[in-house]
C-alpha cells in the first residue's frame, strides 16, 4: 500500500470535540505551512523563475528548439504506448483481485507493487542484462537485428516497468471499497461479463481510473533513472524530456534545462489539479 | 461434481488473472530474474570484490545512513503535517494538502534541478544557509535533503487516514479522566498510529534508497563522498562492469525486499490493533 489509502475512500475528517489551546494550534499550523512552503513551494517556484530568468523569448527558443521538440515527441510516444497498456493491465488485475478468491492473492498484490520499491536504476539494469548485447537474449536479438536497449523499445519497456502499479492500485482501491454486489445483480439480470464491465464496473471506477491514469502518465513522462540507463542518450532518437533537461544542464545551459523542466512541472501541476477534481467529483453527497 | 469453495460468481476469472500474470511476468519478473541469474552465474570472488571495494562500501554507507535519516525526518515532519491537516480547520488547508503531493507528482529530475537551484550557494535558500556554514549542494546534506523531499508524501498519506479514524470518544474519555492533551497524545493517539507511522517511515526509506533522479543533480556525484549506491550502479554500467553493477543491485534489491516484508508485517500489526479497516 505504498501511497496509503486511495484518496477516493479516505474517510471524511471532522473537527474533534477535544482539541489543543488556540496558540498551540496556531503554532502547529504555522510550522506545517512554513515547512511545506520552504521545502516544496519554493523549489517549485524556482523552476519557473529560473526558466524565465532570461526573458520569455529565450524561454520559447529553448522550448521550440528542434532537440526539445524531438524529446517532446519521444516522451509523448512513450506515454501513448505505456499508459493505455498499464490502464488495461490495471483494470484486469483489479477485476481479478476484487471479484475472486484465489491462492496467492497477497503475493500477487505485492508483485504488482514491486516496481514501487525497486530502484529505477535497477529496472534499467535488469533490461540491459536481459536485452542488452551482453544480455541473456542479446545474441538472438542481435542476430535478428532487433535493438531494444539503447533504442526506443528499451525506453518504452523501462517506462512501462516503473509505471505498472499506478492504475491497478487506484482502481483496486475503489473496487474493494465498493464491493461487487452491483456486478452480481447485473449477472442475475442476465448481463454478460463484458456487459457488466462496460455498464457497471467502468462507470463505478471512472474517477479512480482517471486519477490512476493521470498518475501513470505523469510518471511515464517524467521517468528519469530507468530511462537514463537504457536510453544510450542518442541525440534526436532516444532522448526524452527529463534526459534532455539533464543534457542541457550538463552543458551549463541552465535556462534551457529549466525551460524543459518547467514543461514537466506544468504536467505535475496538471496531475494535481486532476486529483483535486476527482476528489471533488467523487465526494459522497 | 466435486464440491469446492466458489472463487466468485462473476465471469472472467481466467482471462483477467491470466492477463495480469502474463503482463507482470514479461515486464517485471523476467527482467528481475535476469538480475538474479546474472548474480548467480557470476564468479563469487568477482561479486565479493565488487561489493566490498572501498568505493562500494562508501556508497552503501551514504545510501543507508542518508535514507534512514530522511525517513526519520519524514516521520517527524509527516506526523506534524498529517496532524494539522486532519485535526484543524484553517484557511488554505486544501492548498497545504495539495502541496504534500507535489514531490510525488513532480518528475524526479525536475525536483533535482529545483533543489539544486534553491540550495546552491547563490540560490534562494542556499545564500542564507551559506553564512551559517551550512553547505547543502554537493554535500551529503544535499543527498539527505533530496531523499527527504521525495519521501515526504509517504508518512503523511499513511498516517492521515488512521488519524482521521481514531474514535473521538477515546480522547474525550482520556480528557474526562484528567489527562492533559500531551498525555492523551502520548498514551492514546500515538500508540494507535505507531504502525502507520512505521509503515510510512519504511516506505520513505525504501523510496530514498532507490532514488536517483533527484539526487544526481544536487549531490555532485563525488566518489567516496556524495556517491549513492544507485549512482555507482550507473557508473559501473557506463564502464561495462556488469558484474560490479549486478553486485550492487543485488544488495539493494534484497534490502528492498526486506523493507517490503517489514511493511507487510506493520500492516498486519495495524489491522490487529485497529481491526480491519472499513471498506
Amino acid at each position: 500500500m505504498p501511497f496509503g489509502e486511495s484518496i477516493l475512500i479516505a474517510p471524511p475528517s471532522r473537527q474533534p470535540s477535544v482539541t489543543e489551546p488556540a496558540p498551540v494550534r496556531w503554532l502547529l499550523v504555522s510550522a506545517a505551512a512554513v515547512l511545506l512552503g520552504l521545502f516544496v513551494l519554493v523549489p517549485l517556484a524556482a523552476v519557473f523563475a529560473t526558466a524565465l530568468r532570461a526573458g520569455l523569448g529565450r524561454y520559447l527558443d529553448a522550448i521550440l528548439h528542434p532537440d526539445t521538440r524531438s524529446a517532446i515527441g519521444l516522451t509523448l510516444l512513450t506515454a501513448a504506448i505505456v499508459v493505455p497498456l498499464n490502464a488495461l493491465f490495471g483494470i484486469a488485475a483489479a477485476w481479478a483481485i476484487a471479484n475472486f478468491r484465489f491462492r496467492g492473492k497477497r503475493l500477487l498484490i505485492t508483485l504488482i507493487d514491486l516496481p514501487f520499491s525497486v530502484s529505477p536504476v535497477i529496472a534499467g539494469l535488469a533490461l540491459v542484462l536481459v536485452f542488452g548485447r551482453q544480455g541473456w537474449l542479446g545474441g538472438s536479438l542481435d542476430a535478428r537485428q532487433i535493438r531494444i536497449v539503447f533504442a526506443v523499445p528499451g525506453v518504452v519497456l523501462a517506462t512501462a516497468f516503473v509505471t505498472v502499479p499506478y492504475v491497478a492500485r487506484e482502481v483496486l482501491a475503489v473496487l474493494e471499497a465498493q464491493g461487487s454486489e452491483e456486478e452480481a445483480a447485473a449477472l442475475t439480470l442476465g448481463a454478460s461479463g463484458w456487459q457488466i464491465l462496460a455498464r457497471v464496473t467502468l462507470p463505478k471506477i471512472r474517477w479512480g481510473l482517471l486519477y490512476g491514469i493521470a498518475l501513470c502518465n505523469a510518471r511515464a513522462m517524467g521517468e528519469f533513472g530507468a530511462v537514463s540507463v537504457v536510453s544510450g542518450h542518442i541525440r534526436g532518437e532516444t532522448i526524452t524530456l527529463p534526459l534532455h533537461a539533464q543534457i542541457l544542464y550538463d552543458q551549463y545551459d541552465a535556462v534551457g534545462a529549466f525551460a524543459v523542466a518547467s514543461l514537466l512541472a506544468l504536467l505535475a501541476l496538471f496531475t494535481l489539479v486532476t486529483k483535486k477534481y476527482v476528489e471533488w467529483r467523487s465526494r459522497p453527497a | 461434481m466435486t464440491i469446492r469453495r466458489a472463487r466468485g460468481i462473476l465471469p472472467g476469472f481466467g482471462l483477467s488473472l491470466g492477463t495480469t500474470l502474463l503482463y507482470l511476468t514479461i515486464l517485471v519478473l523476467v527482467p528481475l530474474a535476469g538480475v538474479a541469474l546474472r548474480g548467480a552465474t557470476s564468479q563469487w570472488e568477482e561479486i565479493w570484490q565488487a561489493s566490498t571495494s572501498a568505493r562500494t562500501l562508501a556508497s552503501f554507507r551514504l545510501s543507508f545512513t542518508a535514507s534512514l535519516a530522511a525517513g526519520a525526518a519524514n516521520a517527524a515532519a509527516g506526523l506534524l503535517i498529517a496532524w494539522v491537516l486532519v485535526r484543524y480547520r484553517f484557511a488554505g488547508r486544501s492548498a497545504l494538502d495539495a502541496l504534500v503531493d507535489v514531490p510525488f507528482a513532480l518528475p524526479t529530475a525536475v525536483a533535482g534541478l529545483a533543489l539544486t537551484a534553491v540550495y546552491s550557494a547563490d540560490g534562494w535558500l542556499g545564500r542564507w544557509l551559506a553564512p551559517l556554514g551550512i553547505k547543502v549542494a554537493y554535500t551529503p546534506v544535499g543527498v539527505w535533503l533530496a531523499m527527504t523531499f521525495v519521501g515526504l508524501p509517504f508518512v503523511v498519506r499513511t498516517v492521515q487516514p488512521v488519524l482521521a479514524e481514531i474514535d473521538a470518544h477515546l480522547e474525550e474519555a482520556a480528557a474526562v479522566l484528567g489527562a492533559g492533551r500531551l498525555q492523551s497524545f502520548l498514551r492514546v493517539i500515538l500508540p494507535t498510529i505507531v504502525p502507520a507511522l512505521l509503515t510510512g517511515f519504511t516506505l520513505a526509506v525504501a523510496r530514498a534508497l532507490g532514488e536517483y533522479g533527484s539526487i544526481v543533480f544536487i549531490s555532485g556525484n563525488l566518489p567516496m563522498r556524495t556517491e549513492i549506491a544507485p549512482l555507482l550502479i550507473v557508473a559501473r554500467l557506463e564502464q561495462y562492469d556488469y558484474a560490479g553493477a549486478t553486485a550492487l543491485a543485488l544488495v539493494l534489491l534484497l534490502t528492498s525486499f526486506a523493507l517490503l516484508l517489514a511493511i507487510n508485517l506493520f500492516q498486519r500489526w495495524s489491522v490487529r490493533r485497529l481491526g480491519p479497516s472499513p471498506g
